[in-house]
């Protein structure tokens, strides 16, 4: 290896250091028996993760986010089929304006859309709750959506609906029969990135949420008293194990979807 | 003559500004092997959705077996089609592809299994049934789709360019094969290929498309030895082109003056119209038609006429001489290279680049485009 090749690689390795030992030290702490987040490490304690789960507030935070998560996910999930499947099979007109602007939310300040939403809701004088969250978050989620669903929906060859349409079936048929099937890897990819986008936002729950914790507001609450942080870090732990599960189902999905097709990828997540 | 398994009559279609079929009036015969043959952008795929249902007409009637196809929706009409792309479904198997127009089938299970055996018994894919559609070759998934569609027993089974994404060999079998079981089956078939040789191989009759027009309907041997206008002349197979004067006419005879043949007289039969960007009358001839004469060979033919030979192509079975006629450029002063083609049989030896050779001919070969 040359001279410019170590050093590339010297980059990448403290590139990555910097990127996940951060991580690292979550289950490390989240097991230190000590309360300040410091080394030397204490001893091993599973006691913040018995406090987390005594924890009301939190459970409630979880069960919140849960709920809006998965809700956001199916939502902006299923609106992205129609979406990218009309972006992609019909030519109509405006057709690239309207997916300009259904696109636009990905790169809009969150701050923004949460300020404006608010100020609508409260104009328009909806009660803020769970509900305003999740459509808050549908609509932040549905760019990206739409972006993995685009791909799958044009990596498939469009003989293969009329293949099923000629062959007697209703259009709603070839859809079900053919499209989604082959769509499917792509639809859970959709829903993986929405509910993992929706779980971790905070800007639009802080304003919209009214008095409902999420788990994201939850932990920044709590960031100003030092006595909760190993909690945080417990929290924070199984989060990271969550992450990790989703993402390894999602590509178990795509992966076992391309080998029953013979491996054209159809819009996966990795 | 048989009757008429579909008729277009006036078919027009438009996408937008675009003038995609102007004027369609076609009738395809009952258990007949027809074809829609065009450069691409002809319209002869949109001909053939149009009779599949998959679009719409602007303006005109499309019969199926009498029926008018005006209300009827795709997957309502007696039709069935092997998509270019084959449009197999990848996530299922074999014979579930097969099955799949069976859905609805009232028939039991035991009897829909039968009939998807008996179908890919058909296409010579007996025993793959259980077999992943998206692990075969090109070959076997075009006979899937054939399987798939002539399960359903169609009155019309439509094939849009089957063939184009075999390799030779597989494609010429693959000709073979249909030919073989249009006849078993009996079903009309109507073919749109790009290809002129595909059509003259396999089809009973062939409608030449150019621009959202037919520009003739014939038989193959029709089409190639008596094509109706200078540009199907130049689509299908090769036609060698010579400008002509034309000198005098009577009774349906026409007296030319051919760059490089001399003067000849054409009755009516040898007469096709030119075509609006031609520049006057032409002679078009097959290469096949002029035979290559050795230095001391004699012949039958009425004409001769001296060449020297530009360029030898050798392909074993055949060589392709490109000539210059003697005074071929004395109407226009352009060198026109003719091309002439020789079985190549034994005792006969390839002749050279620059030899000074003979040509025999015969004025019933020529056509004049006029």
């Amino acid at each position: 290896m040359n001279r410019s090749g170590r050093g590339l690689q010297a980059y990448a390795v403290i590139y990555l250091l910097f990127l996940y030992a951060p991580i690292i030290l979550l289950p490390i702490f989240a097991f230190n028996s000590g309360t300040i987040i410091a080394f030397p490490l204490q001893g091993f304690s599973t006691e913040w993760f018995e406090q987390m789960w005594s924890n009301t507030t939190l459970r409630r935070a979880l069960a919140n986010s849960l709920t809006i998560a998965v809700s956001a996910s199916v939502l902006a999930t299923c609106l992205g089929i129609f979406a990218a499947r009309a972006s992609t099979r019909f030519a109509f007109p405006g057709k690239g304006g309207i997916m300009g602007f259904i696109m636009l939310p990905m790169v809009l300040p969150e701050i923004i859309v949460a300020m404006s939403l608010l100020v609508v809701l409260l104009g328009v004088g909806v009660q803020l709750s769970l509900l305003t969250v999740i459509a808050g978050h549908t609509l932040i989620c549905m760019p990206y959506a739409i972006a993995v669903l685009s791909t799958a929906f044009s990596s498939l060859d469009r003989s293969l609906e009329e293949a099923a349409y000629d062959l007697g079936e209703s259009r709603w048929g070839a859809f079900r029969l053919v499209t989604l099937p082959l769509v499917m890897p792509g639809i859970i990819s959709a829903l993986l990135i929405s509910f993992t986008i929706s779980l971790d936002e905070f800007i639009i729950a802080f304003f919209l949420a009214g008095n409902e914790p999420t788990l994201p507001t939850y932990i920044f609450s709590q960031l100003r008293f030092p006595r909760a942080i190993p909690v945080i870090m417990a929290l924070g732990t199984v989060l990271v194990l969550i992450s990790i599960v989703l993402l390894a189902i999602g590509e178990y999905f795509r992966r076992r979807g391309n080998a029953r097709i013979g491996g054209s990828p159809t819009g996966g997540l990795l | 003559m048989t009757e008429a398994m579909i008729a277009c009559k006036g078919v027009h279609k438009y996408y937008g500004d675009y003038h995609a079929l102007r004027g369609i009036d076609l009738t395809i015969r009952a258990g007949e092997f027809f074809s829609l043959l065009g450069p691409s952008g002809c319209g002869k795929t949109t001909l053939l959705r149009t009779i599949a249902g998959f679009e719409d007409i602007s303006q005109g009637v499309v019969l199926i077996d009498g029926r008018d196809m005006g209300e009827v929706p795709a997957n309502k009409r007696p039709t069935n089609m092997v998509f270019q792309s084959y449009a197999i479904f990848p996530h299922l198997t074999v014979a579930e592809n097969v099955a799949f127009g069976l859905r609805r089938d009232p028939r039991p299970k035991a009897d829909k299994a039968a009939a998807v055996e008996e179908a890919l018994a058909m296409v010579g894919l007996k025993g793959y049934g259980a077999r992943s559609a998206h692990a075969l070759s090109g070959g076997q998934r075009q006979r899937v789709a054939l399987a798939r569609a002539l399960i359903l027993k169609p009155k019309v089974l439509l094939l849009d360019e089957p063939l184009s994404a075999l390799d030779r060999k597989m494609r010429e079998q693959m000709q073979v094969e249909l030919i073989k079981l249009q006849r078993q089956v009996g079903i009309t078939f109507v073919l749109v290929t790009h290809d002129q040789e595909e059509a003259l191989v396999m089809s009973d009759r062939i409608a030449v498309m150019f621009e959202g027009e037919i520009a003739q309907l014939d038989g193959p041997e029709a089409l190639y030895a008596r094509p109706a206008t200078r540009r199907v002349a130049d689509f299908i197979g090769v036609m060698n082109f010579l400008p002509a004067r034309i000198l005098s006419e009577s009774a349906g005879t026409v007296t030319v003056e051919v760059a490089g043949l001399g003067q000849v007289e054409l009755p009516e039969r040898q007469i096709s119209r030119a075509d609006p960007e031609d520049d006057g009358p032409m002679i078009g001839f097959r290469p096949e038609t002029m035979t290559l004469l050795g230095p001391t060979a004699t012949h039958s033919q009425p004409r001769e006429t001296n060449a020297s030979i530009d360029e030898v192509v050798y392909y074993g079975d055949m060589t392709y001489y490109d000539l210059r006629l003697d005074g071929a450029d004395q109407l226009d002063g352009k060198a026109r290279p003719v091309r002439i083609s020789m079985r190549n049989v034994f005792g006969r030896d390839v002749q050279e680049v620059g030899t000074r050779t003979r040509l025999a001919w015969s004025p019933g070969s020529l056509v004049l485009f006029r």
